[in-house]
C-alpha cells in the first residue's frame, strides 16, 4: 500500500491547525511587534468554552449539526475575550516598555491561564472527552474523518474570510496602515488601540476555531493541550514571516508536511533508522525551521511587508 | 531563548513554591498527648498520571487513618505528608528532599513513575530513610543497571510493592501470543524509563516465543497528533500494537487508530492501567489490554472494607491501579515503627535517625498478609508477591481475564 497520499492528507490537516493558530500571532506580530506567547493558551481556553457548551449548556443528545456551530460560538466568546482582557491589562500597560517586558508577562500569562484552567475547569486537570465528530470516508487511499473535513473547511474559510476583510474593508486597510506605521496611522486619525484590538480579537476567534476542530479530532482536551500547539504555531509564523497572514498559513502547512514526512520515512533510509519516527518529528521540524531562517531569515514569504496586518 | 526564558520563568517559580516546605519540622517531638511521626507519600497528583497518583495518596491515607483508629503504635500519631511531583523526576527529587528534612518523617510511599524513583533513590540513602514504591517496576531501580547479567542492589533504604516490568512485560508477551493468537505485533514506547524498558522486554520475549515484531516506532510525552504513526502501523499489516508508556498518550493512540480503521487492539502495561484511560479514549478502547501488578484488588477478600472506605470518603483518583499497594506499603512503614518501639521497651526512640534506620531494617524484615496477599521484600527490596493480571476493557470498564505469573524463558 502506497502511504505517501494518507501521510500528505495527515501532514497537510496538522499544518492547517498550526496555521489557523499561527495567524494569531502573526497578525499581534505585524501590527504591535508583540509576540503573544499567551496565545496557546488563548486557542486552550478557546477548546474549554466550546467543552463548557456542549456539557453544561445544550441537552444531551443535541446533534452535532447544531451543537458544533454553538460549541464554535462559546469557543470564540471565551477566547476572544481572554485575547483582548490580556491586550488591555497585561499588554497595553507595557506599550512603551523595552520589548522584552511584555514578552516575560506574555509567558507568565501563559502560566497563569494554565494554572487557572487547570484549578477552576471541573476535570480540567487531566484530559477531559470532547465529542467527536469521528464518521470516516475512504477517498481514493487516503481515510479522513469529518473532523478532518470540519478542519480544513473552516481554514479555507476563515483565510479567505480574512482576506477579502483586510483587503477590502474599511477596518482592514486600517490594519494594514497601522501595521506600516502605528504614528503616521494615528496622525491620519486611525484609533490605533482600536485597530490593536480588533487584532487581537481576530486572532482570538481563529485560535477558538483550530481549538474546537482540535477536540473534535483528537476526542479530548487539557490545559496542557496550548503549550506545544501554541509554540509549534510560533514557528509557522516564523517559518512562514513574521507579520504576514498567508505566510503563517503556509507555514503551518510546511511544518505540518514535514514534521509528519518526517516522522514516517526518515526512519526507512538506510542508516537513519535512529533519526526517524515520531519521537524525532520535532528535531526534523525545527532543522527546517533553522535552515530556513539561514537562507531567507525573513521566512518564506517575508518580503511582502506591504501585505502584513 | 524563548524556551529557555520559560524553562527559567517555570524553575523560579517551582522553586519559590519549594522554599519554605520544611517549617513542620521540629515541633513534633514528645509532649504531653505522644508523638506525631509522618510519612511522606509522593506521586503526580496533578496533570500526567494523576488519575493513578491520586489513588496512591488517598491508599496511604486510609492505612494511617486505621493505625491511628486502631492505635496500632501505642502513644503514637501517623500523619501524611503529600507532594506532587507531577510526574516530574525534578520535582520528585526537591520533594524527596523535603520530606527527608522533616524532622517527624520516618518514611516515604512513592512515586509512581520509575523515572522519578531514579533521582529520588539517593536523597533517600543519603539519610537512611526507607522509601516504598507502590508502583515502580523498572528493575535497575532494585537491581542495578546491569540487572540482567549481574543483579545488585544500588540502595538498601528503597522497597517496592510492585513487580518488575521484565516479569510484566514477558507475562504480556507470553498473552499476546498464546493467550490472543496475534502473530504480528507493533512496538511503540514513550523512550522514558519505564515504558522503553517495557516494550523492550516485550519485544524480545515475543520474539522467542516466536512472534513476529513487524514494526517499532517511539513518541514524545505530550505528543497529541499520532496521523502518521497510525498510518504506519495500518500499512505494516500488524494485528496487535503494544505500547510502553502511560494512559495520556496511549489513549490518544487507541483513538486515532481506531479512527483510522484500524481494528487491532492496543495492549500496554500497568501505566495505562485507569479508569481515565477508557474515559479518555471512549468507545475505540474496547478490547484493549493491559497488564497490572498483582490481582485484582475487588477480588481479594481483606480488601473488600479498604475498596468501601474509600468509596465513601468520595476519594476521587483510581484505587483499582495502586491504593492498596499504597496501603500496605504504608502499613509496612508503620509495622516497622511499632517493631521499632518494641524493641526499646514499647517506646519509640527519640533519635529520628536512629528511629530511621531501624525502620529501614523493619521494613526488610516485612511479614505479614496485607490486602493484596502477603508482603515481605527479598533481598533486593523487591516485593516476593509476584502476581500479575491482564485486563481488557469490556462494555467501558476494565475486567480481569487472566491471572498468572510470567513464566522466564
Amino acid at each position: 500500500m502506497n502511504t505517501l497520499p494518507q501521510q500528505l492528507a495527515n501532514g497537510l490537516l496538522l499544518g492547517s491547525m498550526y496555521g489557523l493558530i499561527a495567524i494569531g500571532y502573526t497578525m499581534v506580530y505585524g501590527i504591535v511587534q508583540l509576540i503573544n506567547f499567551a496565545h496557546g493558551e488563548i486557542f486552550m481556553t478557546g477548546a474549554f468554552g466550546a467543552l463548557t457548551v456542549y456539557f453544561y449548556i445544550l441537552p444531551d443528545g443535541t446533534s452535532m449539526a447544531l451543537a458544533v456551530p454553538l460549541m464554535l460560538l462559546g469557543g470564540a466568546i471565551v477566547a476572544i475575550l481572554i485575547a483582548v482582557g490580556a491586550e488591555r491589562f497585561a499588554y497595553r500597560p507595557l506599550r512603551g516598555a523595552p520589548r522584552l517586558a511584555p514578552l516575560i508577562t506574555a509567558i507568565g500569562l501563559s502560566l497563569a491561564l494554565q494554572e487557572v484552567v487547570r484549578n477552576f475547569y471541573p476535570g480540567a486537570d487531566r484530559a477531559r472527552a470532547f465529542p467527536g465528530l469521528d464518521a470516516t470516508h475512504d477517498i481514493g487511499s487516503v481515510t479522513i474523518k469529518d473532523a478532518d473535513i470540519f478542519l480544513i473547511l473552516a481554514a479555507i474559510l476563515c483565510m479567505a474570510a480574512l482576506a477579502i476583510f483586510v483587503r477590502r474593508s474599511r477596518t482592514g486597510r486600517a490594519m494594514q496602515a497601522t501595521a506600516q506605521d502605528p504614528d503616521t496611522a494615528q496622525l491620519m486619525g486611525i484609533d490605533t488601540n482600536r485597530i490593536i484590538v480588533i487584532a487581537f480579537a481576530i486572532g482570538g476567534f481563529f485560535a477558538a476555531v483550530a481549538a474546537v476542530a482540535y477536540g473534535l479530532k483528537y476526542g479530548n482536551v487539557d490545559y496542557r493541550m496550548g503549550f506545544l500547539m501554541g509554540l509549534k504555531a510560533f514557528t509557522a509564523a516564523v517559518l512562514g514571516g513574521i507579520g504576514n497572514i498567508y505566510g503563517a498559513m503556509l507555514g503551518g502547512v510546511v511544518l505540518g508536511i514535514a514534521e509528519t514526512l518526517a516522522s514516517a520515512y526518515i526512519d526507512e533510509i538506510p542508516g537513519m533508522e535512529q533519526l526517524g519516527g515520531q519521537s524525532w518529528a520535532n528535531v526534523w521540524a525545527f532543522c527546517l525551521l533553522i535552515l530556513v531562517l539561514l537562507f531567507r531569515p525573513q521566512g518564506l514569504l517575508g518580503e511582502r511587508v506591504a501585505d502584513r496586518a | 531563548m524563548v524556551i529557555l526564558t520559560s524553562v527559567l520563568t517555570t524553575g523560579a517559580l517551582t522553586l519559590t513554591a519549594c522554599g519554605s516546605r520544611d517549617d513542620s519540622g521540629d515541633k513534633g517531638g514528645d509532649n504531653g498527648s505522644g508523638t506525631t511521626l509522618t510519612i511522606g507519600v509522593d506521586a503526580p497528583l496533578s496533570g500526567e498520571n494523576s488519575t493513578t497518583g491520586l489513588g496512591i495518596q488517598y491508599g496511604a491515607q486510609i492505612a494511617v487513618d486505621d493505625a491511628n483508629k486502631n492505635n496500632w503504635v501505642p502513644g503514637v500519631k501517623f500523619k501524611l505528608k503529600a507532594l506532587d511531583d507531577k510526574a516530574q523526576p525534578a520535582t520528585g527529587q526537591s520533594n524527596a528532599t523535603s520530606i527527608v528534612g522533616d524532622k517527624t518523617a520516618v518514611g516515604a510511599v512513592g512515586p509512581l513513575n520509575s523515572g522519578v524513583a531514579q533521582t529520588m533513590q539517593q536523597v533517600f540513602a543519603s539519610a537512611n530513610m526507607v522509601q516504598i514504591s507502590p508502583a515502580n517496576t523498572a528493575p535497575e531501580l532494585t537491581q542495578g543497571k546491569n540487572w540482567q547479567t549481574d543483579k545488585k542492589r544500588p540502595f538498601k533504604t528503597y522497597f517496592r510493592t510492585a513487580t518488575t516490568d521484565e516479569l510484566q512485560g514477558s507475562f504480556a508477551a507470553g498473552y499476546a501470543y498464546n493467550g490472543l493468537k496475534k502473530k504480528k505485533a507493533f512496538v511503540v514506547d514513550d523512550k522514558q524509563t519505564y515504558g522503553a524498558g517495557l516494550a523492550k522486554i516485550f519485544n524480545e520475549q515475543y520474539k522467542k516465543l516466536g512472534g513476529k515484531v513487524v514494526g517499532s516506532d517511539h513518541v514524545n510525552t505530550g505528543d497529541k497528533d499520532f496521523g502518521s504513526l497510525v498510518t504506519k502501523i495500518k500499512n505494516s499489516g500488524a494485528d496487535l500494537l503494544y505500547y510502553g508508556g502511560q494512559y495520556d498518550e496511549s489513549a490518544l493512540i487507541t483513538k486515532q487508530l481506531k479512527d483510522a480503521g484500524v481494528k487491532i487492539p492496543l495492549f500496554g502495561g500497568d501505566g495505562m492501567f485507569a479508569s481515565t484511560y477508557i474515559e479518555a479514549a471512549g468507545k475505540s478502547s474496547e478490547g484493549d489490554l493491559a497488564t497490572a501488578i498483582g490481582v485484582p484488588a475487588d477480588t481479594l477478600p481483606a480488601a473488600k472494607t479498604f475498596i468501601e472506605t474509600y468509596k465513601d470518603k468520595g476519594y476521587k483518583g483510581d484505587y483499582g491501579a495502586y491504593g492498596a499497594y499504597a496501603y500496605d506499603a504504608t502499613t509496612a512503614i508503620i509495622k516497622a515503627v511499632k517493631a521499632a518501639a518494641d524493641a526499646n521497651g514499647g517506646k519509640v526512640p527519640t533519635d529520628i535517625n536512629d528511629l530511621r534506620s531501624k525502620v529501614v531494617d523493619g521494613v526488610q524484615k516485612s511479614d505479614f498478609e496485607g490486602l493484596t496477599g502477603k508482603m515481605s521484600f527479598d533481598q533486593y527490596g523487591d516485593t516476593t508477591n509476584k502476581q500479575l493480571t491482564v485486563y481488557q476493557v469490556e462494555k467501558g470498564a476494565w475486567k480481569d481475564v487472566e491471572t498468572g505469573t510470567a513464566d522466564l524463558k
